[in-house]
């Protein structure tokens, strides 16, 4: 078990967003979070990176644990932090004004890495994990941003990757996406496990379906379910589970 | 919310409940040509036949189109999923029906022979008994009724042994009516199947309810 | 069918309104355009037509004659300007790029702690924004100027440096608060400390647009003229040190402008047809500068 919060909660200001939310997230699997607008899910993994304190009057509660050590520790430096978990987000991002090379590297190049070979070595291998090197190859010149959206997103996985992190953030990342290239980044995810640990937020719950290995169920900031995806799907526990999956609110 | 696709496992289930009431009144007119011996209750099964057969693809169809459009889950797929099965096990009831409207023909062609029925009447009773309660757990959700259907299939399969034995014994002194006592083996036999099938139904029931499988699991004595 | 008949009549005579109103509309608003355009275009034929003929390699190359006589050119006081904006580049363009980073990237963003700073800055921003040039120009008197106790070109690049500083400031707060959330989200993401985002990333992203700031500021100063008359002052020759008075150009036109000579008059509206040229350029030059990838980097 790589990463888990406990009593995990989360303010803006006054309004409290999560209200003691319990998870672990086991080594290598897809763990997929869902629950209608609002819920609190894509707070929820913006605790688990510490990206959520970096919204003014954000603050947390509770502890996550990454590895067995505590991440809001005094002695803990969040920027070095988010080296090793990573985030993806919904709408694919790749900076401005740099090539498809740079914008993999520049996790690597402003992290210290300043060898030629070991950045071009780096940079193929996330672009190969991320399915997109066979695409890009010839073209790491060009903008990032000249690319399609869909390769743009698993450009901006290559870069979420480049710098090793051991668990992936996703918040919908397909969201914005039409449908193959949704499928696409989908099968990328079945395969991406096994490199690293991956967390999923999505609206999308046949997405969820397809993809996970376990399914967590949010409402109002609370966990409501979590459980085997399979489980989960076919003959859900609680019966606010069994009403959002079968569309009957949210 | 009341969604669209309410409506329409509404409409599913009143399909394949139009096909149950069909098959059970194929039942009844089973029971009353043999034991009230009134022929012209036969074409009726053959007619109700055409009707089983109808539904059966018509409901298949309906489950498979909302299975594709609809990508139901949790309780509604196994709704879906329970009428599939279901849908099959009253369509071999129904066979069964006419498997036994033919071997009541047979034995009805020779009608000098006094009427020998053994324990039939009681076994049409009891096997009509299980079907209606299987029937009203699903339309009525209800888990119990349909644990209950689980508890009479023993009583069933008890029926249709004694049955063998008796006509055995009665064969024995009588070796003329072979054929008749065959028939009547027989008859027995498509009871026990549309219990059988009752079962099956009653079992579906409880997994759609509740989500667990429960067959295949050991009862009180062999079947 | 009649009903039908009687429907479409309507809709064509509608359709029909409707095509005239449209094009009404178009034709008024191409009027009131064109309206706009005239004075450009008038003073820009006017000083074409006065100046025009007296541009020549003599009035690029040479130093005014003394009073009196014909001849000369503005060439000190072309140099002059040059200088004068390359000492106002050094002023205006670090302060205005951090003014415009800090108030981005950190008032903007609603950080803990920038408040009071950074109200005072915007504060101060707004206010440089709107005081007059001829303030700032004796403001730098009074600092500068009088202590040393003479005009200087460091004056003069000092005050027009001040007054690029609200534009360059502005323009880089705007194009940096363009670039959206969610980049400065994947920059931190990577594990990037702040800064690092904000310099590699953001800035580094926006470059072409803050580049096309730092050319509008420097043109709307190259033809300031009061603040210059209390600290460069004004020179007939080349000034070989920059703690000594220096012609430029818009001030040379201005004593061109104001004395009774015809000569010098000719050579004023030379200068202001140069003064002119060289503004619109600049202008058009932001324009090629964010033009070959279509996108303002962002």
């Amino acid at each position: 078990m790589i990463l888990k919060s406990e009593n995990l909660e989360a303010w803006f200001g006054e309004a409290k967003a999560l209200k003691g939310v319990g998870l672990e997230f086991e080594s290598n699997t897809v763990t997929a979070i869902i629950g209608p607008s609002g819920c609190g899910k894509s707070t929820y993994i913006r605790c688990l990176n510490r990206l959520h304190e970096e919204t003014p009057g954000a603050r947390i509660g509770g502890r996550v644990l990454l590895q067995g050590r505590d991440i809001y520790g005094p002695e803990v430096d969040p920027v070095l932090l988010r080296r090793q978990i990573g985030m993806v987000f919904q709408k694919p991002n790749p900076f401005p004004s740099m090539s498809v090379y740079d914008n993999v590297a520049v996790g690597l190049k402003l992290g210290g890495i300043r060898k030629k070979r070991e950045l071009d070595s780096r940079v193929e291998w996330s672009l190969r994990v991320a399915a997109l090197w066979d695409e890009v190859k010839d073209k790491l010149d060009r903008p990032g941003t000249s690319l399609s959206g869909g390769q743009q997103q698993r450009l901006c996985i290559a870069r979420a990757l480049a710098v090793k992190p051991v668990v992936l953030l996703m918040d919908e990342p397909t969201s914005a996406l039409d449908p193959i290239s949704t499928a696409r980044i989908e099968e990328l995810l079945t395969e991406l496990k096994k490199t690293v640990t991956i967390v999923i937020v999505t609206h999308n719950m046949q997405q969820s379906a397809r993809i996970s290995d376990k399914t967590a169920f949010l409402l109002m900031g609370e966990l409501v379910e979590f459980g085997e995806t399979s489980a989960l799907f076919t003959t859900p526990k609680d019966k606010r589970t069994e009403s959002y999956i079968t569309g009957r609110f949210g | 919310m009341e969604r669209h696709f309410d409506e329409e496992l509404r409409k599913l289930k009143t399909e394949l409940l139009a096909m149950a009431g069909h098959v059970e009144r194929s039942i009844e007119h089973a029971a009353n040509a043999l034991v009230g011996r009134a022929a012209e209750a036969i074409s009726n099964i053959y007619e109700l036949e055409q009707e089983v057969n109808r539904e059966h693809k018509s409901v298949d169809e309906a489950c498979l189109r909302l299975l594709a459009l609809q990508q139901p889950l949790a309780a509604d797929l196994r709704l879906i999923v329970a009428v599939i099965k279901i849908n099959t096990d009253l369509e071999r009831m129904g066979d069964q029906a006419v498997n036994i409207a033919h071997h009541t023909e047979r034995y009805m062609a020779d009608r000098d022979q006094p009427e020998v029925l053994v324990d039939l009447p009681e076994m049409f009773s009891e096997t009509r008994f299980m079907v209606r309660e299987a029937i009203d757990a699903f339309v009525k959700n209800d888990e119990t009724l349909a644990r209950d259907v689980l508890k009479r299939d023993d009583r069933v399969d008890a029926f249709k042994h004694k049955i063998y034995s008796d006509i055995l014994n009665i064969l024995q002194s009588e070796p003329k009516d072979i054929e008749q006592g065959f028939s009547l083996i027989l008859i027995a036999r498509n009871l026990e199947r549309i219990a059988d099938h009752a079962t099956n139904i009653a079992e579906d029931v409880i997994f759609a309810i509740t989500g667990s499988d429960v067959r295949h699991s050991p009862r009180t004595g062999p079947s | 069918m009649e009903n039908d008949v009687e429907m479409e009549r309507e809709m064509i005579a509608e359709q029909r309104g409707r095509t005239i109103k449209n094009v009404l509309m178009c034709s008024a608003l191409a009027f009131a355009a064109l309206i706009a355009i005239i004075p450009l275009v008038s003073v820009f034929g006017y000083v074409f037509l006065r100046g025009f003929s007296s541009i020549s390699v003599e009035f690029f190359t040479s130093m005014p004659r003394p009073v009196g006589e014909t001849g000369g050119g503005m060439a000190n006081a072309l140099a002059g300007t040059g200088i004068l904006i390359g000492l106002a580049g050094l002023v205006g363009i670090p302060w205005g790029l951090a003014a415009g980073i800090y108030l981005s990237e950190y008032v903007a963003a609603g950080e803990k702690g920038a408040g009071l700073g950074g109200a005072a800055i915007r504060f101060g921003i707004d206010m440089l924004a709107s005081i007059p040039s001829i303030i700032v120009g004796l403001f730098v008197y009074v600092v500068v100027v009088m202590p040393f106790k003479h005009f200087s070109a460091w004056a003069g690049g000092l005050a027009l440096g001040i007054l690029m500083i609200p534009t360059v400031a502005r323009t880089t707060e705007e194009l940096l608060k363009m670039v959206p959330v969610h980049v400065r989200e994947a920059g931190l993401a990577l594990g990037l400390p702040r800064w690092k985002v904000i310099v590699y990333i953001v800035v580094k992203g926006s470059l072409r647009p803050i580049s096309t700031g730092i050319v509008l500021a420097i043109a709307r100063v190259s033809g300031e003229t009061a603040p210059l008359l209390f600290t460069a002052f004004g020179n007939q020759y080349w000034s070989h040190d920059l703690s000594a008075p220096i012609a430029s150009l818009p001030v040379q036109i201005y004593t061109y402008a104001v004395s009774p000579f015809d000569d010098w008059h000719r050579q004023a509206w030379a200068g202001a047809l140069v003064l002119i040229l060289f503004v619109s350029s600049l202008n058009l030059l932001t324009r090629v500068i964010l033009k070959p990838s279509g996108r303002a980097g962002a």
